[in-house]
């Protein structure tokens, strides 16, 4: 049973030939999953809101601009006007926009079945290249994102500015306590607390770059190599600190 | 999809197509690129990769672009499509895409312009860059589509996209959902 939602990842799978799947579980009317609002100090995003739906949100705008930004990279406005977070989060590529950012942000992810509701760190919701600890029968029905205490960072870095799946992909938050997570550069999403902390305890640039490359597992694919991923992360750790200071 | 689906598993779909209601039998996940060409005998949307990477199968679906490519025939239930045939060739951005050199071979034509028409009045060059991001063209270098975007801005009539109704404002919004 396959759930869908906008559909923006499955046909490229179905078009290309990949088997045919006889039950799909269409969840696109369902608009108890759309939805965003902000209650307490957490900022609640229903699984099926689109990426334009973030993009003109006003609260995403002021209390997740990163998430903004990630929405406005991905893909183009066809894409953006289908694709959701929920699909996003479920889809689990290693490359998902906006996984860093909610990593970075810890968020966590909503799951529901018929025995209730279980909530999930995005942190601690990938084991490995897409797949998590969703079970066959949950859905993912929304994503909650506490409040951000510093200025936030999104690049990402690919062949062009629209349609490209990235190269490297970063998201993060500039605080005593900085946040900073990663895509494109291992199996999942990745946090990188080593580095996070050497920021937090005043290490120098170069020093936390070299940790930052401890904490990261890049491959050679089709889109990049691991060196070049390499470099970049390094390069990008250092655009987010001289840019959120 | 390659494969054809079974007869039995097909359901009946309503929405309204250029301004039309029409009622059509297919299986849900058909893809409303298929169902557009093949049922509804509309070869104006064109398939270009298959992958939503090319944006040539742009319709409006809502108002809001999307690839047909992508998008399962259930999902426009209820809705309003509009392909390329709702502007009857008269429409500005038509003849602005003809006369300022917009297009070449045409293939990628029907997309850019519905993607065009869902950008709205008189966008900026920069607002027409991301629109159309989602919308590759191998023939123009893309100047002489955003020379068309521009021209077709210069004040003229608004039309409306719907075959049949009064000249009105343009209902193709970019995050414009048509209500009625």
């Amino acid at each position: 049973m396959v759930p869908l939602a906008g559909c923006t990842d499955i046909y490229v799978g179905l078009n290309a030939g990949a088997p045919v799947h006889t039950r799909y579980l269409d969840l696109w009317r369902l608009d108890e999953l759309r939805g965003i609002h902000r209650a307490h100090d957490v900022l609640r995003i229903g699984a099926l809101t689109t990426y334009t739906d973030i993009i003109a949100s006003r609260l995403v705008g002021r209390h997740l601009p990163m998430l903004v930004a990630a929405a406005h990279e991905i893909g183009a406005v066809q894409v953006q006007n289908r694709g959701t977070i929920g699909g996003n989060i479920a889809n689990g590529s290693p490359a998902g926009d906006t996984l860093p950012v909610l990593a970075a942000a810890d968020a966590i992810v909503e799951l529901q079945s018929r025995d209730g509701v279980r909530k999930v760190r995005v942190t601690d919701f990938f084991t490995g290249y897409r797949t998590s600890v969703m079970r066959g029968d949950e859905l993912i029905t929304a994503v909650e994102i506490p409040a951000v205490d510093g200025m936030q960072f999104f690049r990402k870095v690919g062949t062009r500015a629209a349609q490209s799946i990235s190269k490297v992909v970063v998201a993060g938050v500039r605080a005593a306590q900085p946040r900073v997570s990663f895509g494109s550069v291992a199996p999942t999403v990745v946090r990188v607390p080593l580095t996070e902390r050497a920021l937090a305890n005043g290490a120098s640039m170069s020093e936390a770059q070299r940790i930052l490359q401890t904490e990261i597992a890049p491959i050679d694919d089709i889109r990049s190599t691991a060196a070049y991923r390499r470099r970049v992360a390094a390069g990008l750790l250092a655009q987010f600190w001289s840019s959120t200071s | 999809m390659k494969k054809q689906p079974a007869k039995k598993a097909a359901t009946t779909i309503t929405f309204v197509l250029n301004g039309k209601r029409v009622a059509l039998r297919a299986h849900p996940m058909r893809r409303l690129l298929d169902v557009l060409r093949e049922d509804c005998h509309l070869t104006g949307t064109k398939e270009g990769c298959g992958e939503g990477e090319c944006g040539a199968c742009t319709v409006l679906v809502d108002g809001q672009a999307v690839n047909a490519c992508l998008v399962p025939v259930t999902h426009v239930e209820g809705a309003r499509v509009s392909t390329i045939e709702a502007l009857n060739g008269r429409h500005p951005l038509q003849r602005a895409f003809v006369e300022h050199g917009g297009t070449q071979c045409g293939i990628c034509t029907p997309g850019m312009v519905m993607a065009a028409v869902a950008l709205g009045p008189r966008p900026t060059r920069t607002q027409a860059r991301i629109g159309l991001a989602g919308n590759l063209c191998r023939c123009t270098g893309y100047e002489g589509i955003y020379r068309a975007i521009k021209a077709a801005g210069k004040p003229v009539a608004k039309r409306s996209l719907e075959p049949g109704r009064q000249p009105g404002a343009d209902r193709g919004g970019q995050r414009g959902r048509n209500k009625t």
